[in-house]
C-alpha cells in the first residue's frame, strides 16, 4: 500500500491530530487505504472494529449471520435495545449500522454466509481478515486461502473466553524499518502458518511458554473430537477434558503439569461467556497490531499473544518453526 | 466470567468516575458491560472535535456539549437499566468534598492533569475510599491502585510538576524552539492581544551604558498600541520591526551576554520581503473566509509545512492584521487557545522568526501548535487497554483482593515478553507529606519574599492546595473561599503584598508556617530557613521547597525475598530488584511512563522519524 499523494483533507486533519501525532501522516494515508474483513462479532472484535474505525481504514466488512440474543448482547455495546428488538438483522448488519457512525469517513459494509466456504478470490478484496470464534479447523483453513493469494493478506485469530484471551498473527513475509536509536534498518520477520505453529511438538517449544497456549490448544482438540462448536463446554465436561489432555500430554512428550486444572476449569465453565474488560484488553492489542501492520510502522507481533486477568500479565510467545530464519 | 462474590461485589458497587474523555469514554463502556449498576461520573469539559478520534461516544452533533452527560446518554442506549449520574462540573468544586467521595465504594480517574489528581487523592485519602489512577500518552500507559493504609497513595512518588523557564532565557536568550514559543504565547501574543494591564517581560533589558534607558521604555509602550491613524497593516510592520529589529538590536549592545554565546541577527520587514510586498496589504485569496485565517489568505494549505523566513513573515503580518480587521472586539481579552486557529498561526510565525534569528531551527505549525497547546498525542486502543486494567483492579479492590492488586504497565516494546507488565505496589512512603504528615522545610528571603509568592509558587503550585489556609502560630495570615467577610478579605490583601518578614506575625528563620486545605483535609508544616540569594537559572522561583517526598531509597529493614513473605498488607516493601530487573531500555521507558504519562501540562512525547527527542514544555 502506498502512501498515495493527495493530502489528508481539512476535516481529516482536524479528526486525526492526536493520532497523526503519534504515528505520522504517511501512516494515516495508508490507513485510509486498507480494507479489513472481520467475521464473528463477539465482545473482543466489537471493540477491535471500534478501534479501526476510529483509526480511520479504508473500509470494515463484518460477517456474522446470528441474530441477537442474550449471548450476543453481553459485551456488545454497539447494538442499541431498542433498535434490535423488533429487527431480523443480523448481528452484523446491526452491528455496521452503529459502526457507521462512529467515523462517517470509513466504509462500513456487512455480508452474509460462512468465511471457511469462500474462495480464494474472495479474499483479495482484503488486506486484513480477523477471525473470532472460529473452530482450528476452519482458522487454519480460513489462513491457508489466505496465503495462497498473490497479495499478502495480514490473516489474524482473537479469541476471549472467561477472563482469558488469545491472539494469533500471521503477516507471512514481512519487511519493514525498523527504529534503533536514531537509525533506521530494514528488518524481515517470517510468520509461519497457523497450522504450522500448532503442529510443532510441544516439547521443542521454549520452555516458558505460557500455560494458556496449551490449554487453548486441548480446548480445540476437544472442541473438535466432540463436534461442539467453539465455547461450546461447560464444567462436566472436565473429567473427559481431562484425559484428552493426558493423552495430548504423553504424546507431546509434556509434563500434564503444564495445563493446569484450573485453568481448564475455568476456561470450560465459561464456556462462551466473555469478561467486557478482557475484551476491550484483547481489541486494543489487536488493533494496535493491524494499524501497525497496514501502516508499515512499528515493531509487529509475532506470533501469539496472550492476557489472563489472573496474573494480569499481557505476554508475547514467539512460536516458531525452529529453522525458521529471521532476518 | 466473574465469580458469585465478584458479581454480587460489582452490583451492589457504589463507583466514582473523573473524566469522561480519553480513558472516560472506554472506561464508562466496559463498567457498563460488566454489570456495574451505579456509576457517577464528572467532567467539566465540552466535547471538541479533535477528541473524536477516541472519544467514541460522542459524534460531530455533539461538539460543544458536555462531556459527561453525553457520555452518559450515549451508554444508557446499550444499558438503559443501570444508574449513571453526570456531572458537568469541575471536581475541584467544593460540592465534592469529603462527604461525596465517602458515598462511593471506589475512585476511578480517567484525567489529563496533575492538579486534578492531587486533589482527587487528597479526597480520597481523607474519605477512605480506594482509588484507581490511570494515564495515557500514544502507545504508554499505566493504571494504579492506591488504598490508604496498604499502598503508596499516588503523590508518595513525586510527579513532575509543569515545567518552567527562567524569565531571561525567553526574553534574551533562547537556545530552544521551545523558549520561542514560550516567548510568542505568553509574551508577545499577550501584549498585542491580551490583558493590557498585565505585566509584561517583553521589553529586552537593556545594557546601563544604553543612553536611552528611560525614554525608550515608555516610547516601547506607546509601539504597542494602535495609533488612531495606523492601519492595521502599518501596525504589523512596526510591530514586527520593534519586536524582531530593533529590540533585538537594543539587546546586542550588551556584550556581556553574547560573550559565549551565539549572537541574534535583528530582522526587519525590509530585509524579507520585496519591496512590492512591504507597503501594500498581501492579496487576500479568502480573506471573507468565515474564520479567519492566515493561511487561508496567503493559501498556505498545508499545516506540516516549515514555512521559510518570508512565509513566516507573511503569517505574521497577516495574521495581526486579521486580528485587527475581523476580531477587533476580542482584543485585549484573549487568551491563548489551541484551537484558536488564527491565535495558532500567529505564534508559530512569531516563534519561528524569532527562532530565525537566534539561529533555532524552525518547525511546522503542526509542531508549534502542539508545543504551544501542550498536546498530548493520543489513540483509543491505549485508552482501551487502559480501560480494561482499571475495571479488574476495579473488581479486585470490591472484592477486598488486596494480595492481588497490581500497579500495570503498557509498554511499547516487550519486557521479558510482557507487553502488559503488572508490578506489586509499594508500601506508602514514611515522608509523604500528603498520607504521613511530613514537615517540610523552605528556604526563602524572609525579607524581600512577598506572601503572595510564597502561596502561588508553594501552597498551590507545589502542594497542590486548592483554597488554603495559612498560619503562623494561632494567627490566620491569609485565607480563601466563598464565605469571607469583607474586612478579613481586605486584611488577606494586604498581608499578600507584604515581604514575609513584615506581615503582622513576621515570618522569618525559623518560624513554622502551618497551611491546610479543607476541602482537601490536608494539613502540612513548613519550617521556614532564610536564604539571601537564590541561582537564576537553577532556582527560577527564588525559593526552594525540601522534604516533600522522596522515594526510600534504601530499603529499611531488607526484606527484599518473596511477596508472600509481606505482611498481609498489600503493598511490598519497594522492590528494588524489580526496577533494576529491567533491562536498560525499558528501564528508562518504565519510569518514564510512570512520570510523563499524560498529563497535558507536563511533557510532550515526540516520535517521529524527523524529531526524536522528548520535549517537556510549559
Amino acid at each position: 500500500m502506498d502512501g498515495g499523494e493527495e493530502e489528508l483533507t481539512a476535516h481529516e486533519t482536524a479528526l486525526y491530530d492526536r493520532q497523526i501525532r503519534v504515528w505520522g501522516v504517511d501512516a494515516q494515508k495508508r490507513l485510509s487505504k486498507a480494507h479489513v474483513l472481520v467475521s464473528g462479532l463477539n465482545g473482543a472484535t466489537v471493540e477491535f472494529c471500534k478501534n479501526i474505525v476510529l483509526a480511520g481504514v479504508g473500509s470494515v466488512t463484518l460477517m456474522d449471520d446470528r441474530l441477537v440474543s442474550e449471548e450476543v448482547l453481553g459485551a456488545n455495546f454497539l447494538i442499541s435495545l431498542d433498535e434490535y428488538a423488533n429487527s431480523n438483522k443480523s448481528v452484523a448488519e446491526l452491528c455496521a449500522e452503529s459502526l457507521r457512525s462512529f467515523n462517517p469517513m470509513v466504509g462500513v459494509s456487512f455480508l452474509s454466509g460462512e468465511l471457511s466456504q469462500m474462495d480464494g478470490q474472495f479474499f483479495d478484496k482484503f488486506d486484513v481478515v480477523v477471525v473470532c470464534s472460529f473452530s482450528q479447523k476452519d482458522k487454519i483453513l480460513i489462513n491457508e486461502t489466505c496465503r495462497k493469494r498473490q497479495k499478502r493478506i495480514a490473516f489474524y485469530t482473537i479469541d476471549c473466553r472467561d477472563s482469558c484471551g488469545e491472539i494469533f498473527t500471521d503477516l507471512q513475509n514481512y519487511t519493514y524499518m525498523q527504529k534503533k536509536g536514531d537509525e533506521r534498518i530494514e528488518r524481515q520477520l517470517n510468520y509461519p502458518s497457523l497450522e504450522e505453529a500448532v503442529l510443532i511438538p510441544w516439547k521443542d517449544l521454549p520452555r516458558k511458554v505460557t500455560k494458556l497456549f496449551f490449554a487453548m490448544r486441548v480446548l480445540e482438540k476437544f472442541e473438535l473430537l466432540e463436534g461442539r462448536k467453539p465455547g461450546e463446554t461447560s464444567l462436566s465436561d472436565l473429567p473427559s477434558i481431562s484425559k484428552l489432555r493426558k493423552d495430548l500430554c504423553e504424546a507431546q512428550g509434556l509434563k500434564e503439569s503444564h495445563v493446569a486444572d484450573s485453568l481448564l476449569e475455568r476456561l470450560l465453565a465459561a464456556g462462551k461467556m466473555e469478561h467486557p474488560a478482557v475484551c476491550a484488553i484483547l481489541g486494543g492489542i489487536l488493533g494496535q497490531e493491524v494499524i501497525k501492520a497496514i501502516s508499515g510502522k512499528g515493531d509487529p507481533l509475532k506470533n501469539f499473544f496472550y492476557f489472563d486477568a489472573a496474573d494480569g500479565k499481557g505476554i508475547i510467545e514467539d512460536i516458531t518453526v525452529p529453522d525458521a530464519v529471521t532476518a | 466470567m466473574a465469580s458469585t462474590s465478584q458479581s454480587e461485589a460489582i452490583k451492589g458497587a457504589k463507583v466514582l468516575m473523573v473524566g469522561a474523555g480519553g480513558i472516560g469514554c472506554e472506561l464508562l463502556k466496559t463498567l457498563a458491560l460488566s454489570g456495574f449498576q451505579d456509576i457517577h461520573i464528572i467532567d467539566m469539559d465540552t466535547i471538541e472535535v479533535s477528541n473524536l478520534n477516541r472519544q467514541f461516544l460522542f459524534r460531530q452533533s455533539h461538539v460543544g456539549q458536555s462531556k459527561a452527560k453525553v457520555a452518559r446518554e450515549a451508554v444508557l442506549k446499550f444499558r438503559p437499566h443501570i444508574n449513571i449520574t453526570a456531572y458537568h462540573a469541575n471536581v475541584k468544586d467544593p460540592q465534592f468534598n469529603v462527604e461525596f467521595f465517602q458515598q462511593f465504594n471506589v475512585v476511578l480517574n480517567g484525567l489529563d492533569n496533575l492538579d486534578a489528581r492531587r486533589h482527587v487523592n487528597r479526597l480520597c485519602l481523607a474519605a477512605k475510599v480506594p482509588l484507581v489512577e490511570s494515564g495515557t500518552t500514544g502507545f504508554l500507559g499505566q493504571v494504579t491502585v492506591h488504598v490508604k493504609g496498604q499502598t503508596e497513595c499516588y503523590e508518595c512518588q513525586p510527579k513532575p510538576t509543569p515545567k518552567t523557564y527562567p524569565v531571561c532565557t525567553i526574553t534574551n536568550t533562547p537556545s530552544k524552539f521551545v523558549h520561542c514559543i514560550v516567548w510568542a504565547k505568553e509574551l508577545l501574543f499577550a501584549k498585542l492581544f491580551g490583558d493590557k494591564n498585565q505585566d509584561n517581560d517583553l521589553n529586552v533589558r537593556r545594557s546601563s551604558n544604553d543612553s536611552d534607558g528611560n525614554g525608550s521604555s515608555d516610547a516601547s509602550k506607546d509601539v504597542f498600541e494602535l495609533s488612531p491613524h495606523e492601519s492595521p497593516d502599518q501596525y504589523a510592520r512596526k510591530i514586527y520591526d520593534h519586536v524582531f529589529g530593533s529590540n533585538i538590536k537594543a539587546a546586542l549592545s550588551n556584550e556581556e551576554t553574547w560573550k559565549n554565546r551565539k549572537r541574534p541577527r535583528p530582522i526587519f520587514v525590509s530585509d524579507v520581503l520585496p519591496e512590492e510586498e512591504r507597503n501594500g496589504g498581501v492579496h487576500s485569496e479568502d480573506g471573507m473566509g468565515l474564520i479567519p485565517s492566515a493561511m487561508g489568505s496567503l493559501g498556505l494549505k498545508n499545516p506540516q509545512e516549515i514555512w521559510n523566513l518570508s512565509e513566516n513573515t507573511r503569517v505574521f503580518l497577516e495574521a495581526v492584521k486579521l486580528f485587527f480587521e475581523r476580531r477587533e472586539k476580542e482584543i485585549g481579552n484573549l487568551t491563548f487557545d489551541k484551537d484558536d486557529q488564527l491565535a495558532v498561526e500567529f505564534v508559530t510565525a512569531a516563534a519561528n522568526i524569532r527562532a530565525s534569528s537566534f539561529g533555532i531551527p524552525l518547525q511546522s505549525l503542526f509542531e508549534a501548535k502542539g508545543i504551544a497547546g501542550n498536546i498530548v498525542h493520543a489513540v483509543a486502543t491505549t485508552n482501551a487497554i487502559i480501560a480494561g486494567l482499571i475495571v479488574i483492579e476495579a473488581i479486585k479492590v470490591l472484592s477486598g483482593d488486596s494480595k492481588n492488586y497490581r500497579m500495570t504497565y503498557c509498554l511499547e516494546h516487550p519486557n521479558r515478553k510482557m507487553m502488559l507488565m503488572p508490578v506489586e505496589p509499594f508500601e506508602a512512603n514514611p515522608s509523604c507529606y500528603v498520607c504521613s504528615e511530613t514537615p517540610l522545610l523552605l528556604e526563602v528571603n524572609t525579607a524581600t519574599t512577598k506572601l503572595r509568592d510564597v502561596i502561588e509558587k508553594v501552597v498551590k503550585s507545589k502542594l497542590g492546595m486548592n483554597l488554603p489556609l495559612v498560619m503562623q502560630g494561632s494567627t490566620l495570615i491569609y485565607e480563601e473561599g466563598d464565605d469571607l467577610d469583607a474586612d478579613m478579605l481586605a486584611n488577606y490583601a494586604i498581608n499578600l503584598d507584604k515581604a514575609l518578614n513584615e506581615l503582622p506575625t513576621p515570618v522569618t528563620n525559623g518560624t513554622t508556617l502551618s497551611v491546610e486545605d479543607l476541602q482537601q483535609e490536608l494539613t502540612c508544616n513548613i519550617n521556614i530557613k532564610h536564604r539571601d540569594e537564590f541561582d537564576e537559572e537553577k532556582e527560577p522561583d527564588g525559593m526552594v521547597l525540601t522534604g516533600w517526598s522522596g522515594p526510600n531509597t534504601k530499603p529499611e529493614k531488607s526484606n527484599p525475598s518473596s511477596n508472600g513473605e509481606s505482611s498481609s498488607a498489600a503493598g511490598a516493601k519497594r522492590k528494588l530488584e524489580e526496577i533494576s530487573d529491567l533491562n536498560g531500555k525499558n528501564k528508562g521507558i518504565a519510569l518514564e511512563v510512570e512520570v510523563n504519562v499524560v498529563d497535558d501540562d507536563v511533557s510532550v512525547l515526540n516520535e517521529f522519524p524527523t524529531i526524536n527527542k522528548k520535549t517537556r514544555v510549559q
